[in-house]
């Protein structure tokens, strides 16, 4: 399987070297004799977005867990920045379907709660410039310190962007993120992420059932299938960046749903 | 889109200027709609109008059921006698020292185990059971014990108080370290949270509700163990005043009595919510908060 993302784009080839390196990935539950995931190759570069497609049950969930070192794999290696992932590491920022906010927190005591649990108090007290800083960048100037109780589902999950970038990650892995909110809501949140995402030059990777949310979003579109869970197709999206909500109606984008559905519907036959 | 084909969706609408008002109303059942205050007088008032019409009856002879006049009359007797600080002042004192005792006591250790069974598999499969069996047991049954035990001075009552209160108190922090869903709990994995700062950090906070409902319910438990510690072991409270009343016959004392220690149990379970709303200000109230 060649790797779309690894194809070298002249000028940015010195910012396109990997960050993410999954080797032979390989996750069994014995206790279920479930084989999740079946020898998985990924590999993510510096400021790239990519996206994993699948139906429940293909083992995308497993392989976002190996890959935050929350769960270790059967076998296999998973290398981030040179280093072994073999644990939860503050440069890897996650976000999930739920905002989770502590409803007895306000939102910038949220926001700083992964320094406060890694350095201290006073370290998340110096961070809270910071925190508002990034606020600022998600259009929740003046909540600081409101609590969470009275932020709408779309401005919960910007403050939960905003606590998963105070600690600077190296990657983003986003576990169906806007997946709760309304559909126009996760539009508007999808093209704030790209905005947020190349303004840090950031490292994503998105887990999704949405095709129209890969694509939008992607430099690169992984079709995972199910029982052993694996990648069976890496589609390079060479739409132009930024990409507009108006790019959702031109036949590129059309292809390219097309493309990624044809692959899904093949899978849902066996 | 052209003239012509906008007539033809709106065809329907033609005589939309004579389209009536359709505007109404839901409308509750009347008892509903009663506002609260004259709903709890009228209810006051026919208790005591039922219970006035069976004294005048002559049914029941008035040593076993005073009018509530004379339950009013002593109501004051006994009101005045605790604002001019007599021996009723005294006594009562006593037990609500008793019950304030008690609840610390039943708190600490029902807190400490609570953690115990809520946050180690330990806790939860060994220790566990034998609470639920002790739980099982009616608990009024230990009071001579606790007399043999601690003597017929406050102590004996203070733990009959706090072993019946510790109970709910255990379940309420147990069931309260529980109830943070997966998604939290997986933030706090990923953000490298120790087990101490996921329990103090997560795990209380989020286990407050359940154990303000333990504190609840051991706040009415604390009160029937401390007076059936006096009922069975002496001494100087307000459950030895109520059973001395009633060996003499003074049913109109015993009324008042009681109506003063429900004013002793009101005060403790007012504080108690008060402390829920002050430090579960996020949580929206309901009808058991009231």
């Amino acid at each position: 399987m060649t790797l779309a993302a690894e194809i070298e784009t002249e000028g940015v080839a010195m910012e396109r070297r990997p960050v993410y390196q999954l080797r032979r990935v390989d996750k069994t539950y014995a206790r279920r004799a479930v084989h999740a995931l079946d020898h998985v190759d990924l590999t993510l570069n510096t400021g790239s977005f990519s996206s994993v497609i699948g139906s429940s049950g293909c083992g995308k969930s497993t392989l976002l867990k190996i890959m935050a070192g929350l769960e270790p794999p059967s076998s296999g290696s998973v290398m981030l920045r040179g280093e072994p992932v073999l644990g939860p590491r503050r440069d890897i920022g996650m976000m999930f379907q739920h905002a989770t906010l502590l409803p007895w927190k306000t939102t910038i005591e949220n926001i700083v709660m992964p320094i406060a649990i890694r350095d201290g108090k006073a370290a998340a007290r110096a961070k809270e410039q910071d925190a508002r800083e990034l606020l600022e960048l998600v259009g929740l100037k003046g909540f600081e310190n409101v609590y969470p109780g009275e932020l709408s589902g779309g401005m919960a999950q910007r403050a939960s962007i905003c606590r998963m970038l105070i600690t600077e990650p190296a990657v983003l892995l986003l576990d169906e993120p806007f997946s709760a909110l309304d559909e126009l809501t996760r539009e508007f949140m999808n093209m704030e992420l790209q905005r947020i995402c190349s303004s840090r030059n950031a490292t994503a990777f998105l887990v999704t059932h949405s095709i129209p949310e890969a694509v939008i979003l992607s430099d690169v579109v992984y079709v995972m299938r199910p029982r052993p869970g694996r990648i069976v197709e890496a589609v390079e999206i060479d739409l132009p960046r930024p990409r507009t909500l108006d790019m959702l109606t031109t036949a590129e984008f059309t292809a390219y749903v097309k493309q990624i559905r044809g692959r899904l519907d093949v899978e849902a036959d066996l | 889109m052209s003239v012509t084909e906008t007539t033809s969706p709106g065809a329907g609408l033609e005589s939309a200027e004579h389209a009536p008002e359709t505007v109404w109303t839901e409308t509750a059942s009347w008892l509903d709609r009663v506002p609260r205050a004259i709903s709890m007088i009228v209810l006051f008032a026919a208790f005591i109008g039922i219970w006035q019409g069976v004294v005048m009856t002559g049914v029941v002879s008035p040593i076993i059921l005073p009018s509530p006049g004379e339950v009013a009359k002593d109501i004051v007797l006994v009101g005045q006698g605790l604002l001019s600080g007599n021996y009723m002042l005294a006594a009562l004192w006593i037990t609500t020292l008793e019950v304030i005792y008690g609840f610390a006591l039943a708190f600490a250790i029902g807190f400490s185990l609570g953690v115990l069974v809520g946050e180690t598999n330990f806790g939860e499969r060994a220790v566990m059971p034998y609470l639920v069996a002790i739980d099982t047991m009616p608990k009024i049954a230990f009071a001579p014990l606790f007399i043999a035990w601690l003597g017929f001075g406050i102590e004996s009552k203070v733990a009959l108080a706090a072993f019946i209160a510790t109970f709910p108190i255990i379940v309420g922090t147990a069931a309260g370290l529980h109830s943070a869903d997966q998604n939290q709990r997986m933030l706090f994995k990923t953000m490298g949270a120790s087990r101490w700062q996921t329990l103090v950090d997560l795990k209380l906070p989020a286990g407050l509700p359940q154990l303000f409902t333990g504190l609840k319910i051991a706040s009415v438990g604390v009160m029937a163990g401390a007076i059936t510690g006096e009922f069975l072991g002496g001494g100087k409270g307000f459950g030895e005043q109520i059973r001395v009343a009633a060996s003499q016959l003074n049913t109109p004392r015993v009324f008042s009595l009681i109506l003063y220690l429900s004013l002793l149990g009101l005060a403790i379970f007012m504080f108690i919510s008060f402390l829920q709303r002050r430090l579960v200000f996020w949580q929206k109230s309901t009808v058991a908060d009231t």
